[in-house]
């Protein structure tokens, strides 16, 4: 790994990182890939995946909730007319 | 002057029925504790101000005959529960100025009981760590010698019971979160079966590992809270129907313990080996039957774990993303569009240990690497259960040390990330697995520093791991 490749990880993950968080990082990671990497050399033979999961549905109804509006409203960092307001996208 | 540092639950249960003090009295006893020591502790990031009132309620229902055995008891919650109107931030900056919206189901049934939620408890920053230094509102010390650590994540909860300042406290457990600091406070700590409680409104860090769990001084009050709070909830997905909860408990001459010593053969602290091999003959004499087992699988748990759970934060994540609560930079004038938000307010809200996991998981979980890292551990994982679920066909229990080593100085092992990792490596089978799993003391180190032993039953048969957890109270 280098360190353009935790700029490119950092970017999908939209975390904003300095020169030196970023060095920290690749530091890190270099540690943390070999340990797990030994993961690669178990032998695991052909394996069947749990297929004791099962989705789970319900129908399609608006159920009232308890839900606290005035909390989440309250909570916007930016607002107008009790609607969320965003910065523009491009 | 009530006798703190011996209350149980049922203890508190009979005084407070029979009024020889009040439920606010009991908590105005753990409050005193509170002011006197979390100046240095640091184990509650908040006293919710309703508590007074909370336990003044509860007191209600002993005067109308209404009051089970939780009601009154003052119990202490991680700051990733969320209780509506209060702060749940995570031990994070990014949730500093978060209020729950609405009531966890863990809420939601400690308040059917009358329970008095007294506070919220620190933890390592979303419940990354093992330590309680990665808060992003400072460390939390060990109760029994504050130079050390209390473990984590679930630090705060632990410091908090051990020190008298709560008679119980929830945390939850991805890998060892409770059970290791249990271990690292001289404390009982119970990981539940996957499923068996609900994660709804649970802050959540990896959602195929995460469990909420007590913390006590005794078995009995992991129990009680256990029972409790084990019970279907149509809001969790993952929460399993009640007619599939296998309840037989053991057969009491059934007593095979299962001890996998292959895997802690190497790199598990002289003095706390020899406490484990002390605790195995007690159960010999006790009448028990140990047998040798082996996990071959579950040699690489942490390995697997370390790369399932990035995977998993790294899309739980996502939502903090400055937009609708939490740390944002919406409002800074410099940032002009919707990524320089994500960008700068996650840039700035994420503390180091939840960055580096992350960007580790954005990494197995990306083109290229996905098969090698994260489809390759989901292999080892269901290796691991089916090799678990195998050997609880000869055995009853399996028995492990708790951790491999006793709490260690603050500052250890920040810098070095796997060796951090490594404090869990004997919890990960049973959060892998989802069996439940109990830790609790086993004596002390020379220097007086508390050891744990830990037991695994099969999937929701927690009443096996009481029932040997309360006879080996008697024995160790």
């Amino acid at each position: 790994m280098e360190i353009k490749d935790v700029e490119n990880l950092a970017e999908l993950a939209k975390i904003e990182l300095s020169l030196e968080e970023k060095e920290d990082i690749l530091k890190d990671m270099g540690g943390i890939l070999e340990y797990v990497k030994t993961i690669e050399k178990v032998d695991v033979g052909d394996i069947a995946l749990d297929h004791e999961q099962k989705n789970v549905w319900r129908e399609d109804i608006v159920e009232s909730r308890d839900f606290s509006r005035d909390l989440i409203l309250g909570q916007f960092p930016d607002s107008q007319d009790g609607f969320l307001k965003v910065k523009k996208i491009l | 002057m009530i006798d703190l540092k011996n209350l149980t639950i049922e203890k508190a249960h009979e005084s407070l029925k029979n009024g020889e003090y009040t439920c606010r009295e009991l908590l105005e006893a753990y409050l005193k504790n509170i002011e006197l020591k979390n100046k240095d502790l640091n184990a509650y990031l908040e006293v919710f101000d309703d508590a007074i009132a909370q336990a003044e309620i509860a007191q209600k229902k002993f005067i109308d005959g209404t009051a089970e055995l939780l009601t009154g008891i003052p119990i202490a919650i991680k700051d990733n529960i969320l209780f509506q109107g209060h702060i749940a931030s995570a031990g994070s900056k990014i949730l500093e100025n978060y209020k729950a919206s609405y009531d966890s189901f863990v809420i939601k049934e400690l308040k059917k009981a009358g329970a008095v939620i007294l506070g919220r408890t620190n933890m390592d920053e979303f419940a990354m760590g093992s330590s309680t230094q990665t808060s992003a509102y400072g460390v939390t010390r060990n109760p029994i010698d504050t130079s050390r650590v209390p473990g984590g994540s679930s630090g705060g909860s632990a410091a908090a019971v051990a020190a008298d300042m709560s008679l119980v406290a929830l945390g939850t457990e991805t890998c060892g979160s409770v059970r290791e600091p249990s271990a690292f406070c001289g404390l009982v700590g119970l990981k539940p079966t996957y499923g068996a409680v609900s994660r709804n409104g649970i802050i959540a860090m990896g959602n195929s590992l995460d469990q909420v769990s007590p913390f006590g001084k005794t078995v009995r009050d992991t129990e009680i809270i256990f029972n409790l709070l084990s019970k279907y909830d149509k809001e969790d997905s993952t929460s399993i129907p009640e007619e599939n909860r296998k309840t037989k408990s053991l057969n009491s001459s059934a007593k095979k313990i299962g001890v996998p010593w292959h895997l802690f053969e190497k790199g598990v602290d002289p003095e706390l080996m020899e406490n484990f091999k002390q605790s195995i003959e007690k159960f010999k004499n006790a009448g028990y039957e140990i047998m040798d087992i082996e996990l071959p699988f579950s040699k690489y748990s942490l390995e697997a774990y370390y790369i399932i759970m990035p995977a998993e934060v790294s899309t739980n994540l996502a939502r903090f993303d400055g937009i609708r609560y939490g740390y944002s930079e919406e409002k800074n004038k410099e940032v002009k569009n919707l990524r320089d938000v994500y960008m700068k307010s996650r840039g700035k809200g994420f503390g180091k240990e939840a960055r580096r996991r992350i960007l580790l998981g954005t990494y197995v979980l990306s083109h290229g690497y996905y098969d090698a890292y994260y489809n390759k551990a989901v292999k080892v994982r269901e290796k691991i259960k089916i090799e678990i679920k195998k050997a609880f066909e000869t055995v009853d229990l399996i028995v492990t040390p708790t951790t491999p080593m006793p709490a260690f100085k603050i500052g250890e092992k920040l810098d070095d990330p796997v060796a951090m990792y490594l404090c869990d490596i004997f919890s990960a089978p049973a959060n892998l697995s989802g069996v439940p799993s109990l830790a609790l003391p086993s004596g002390n180190t020379k220097e007086g520093l508390p050891i744990s032993i830990q037991f695994m039953a099969p999937h929701f048969l927690e009443n096996s791991l009481f029932e040997v957890g309360k006879k080996f109270e008697e024995i160790r």
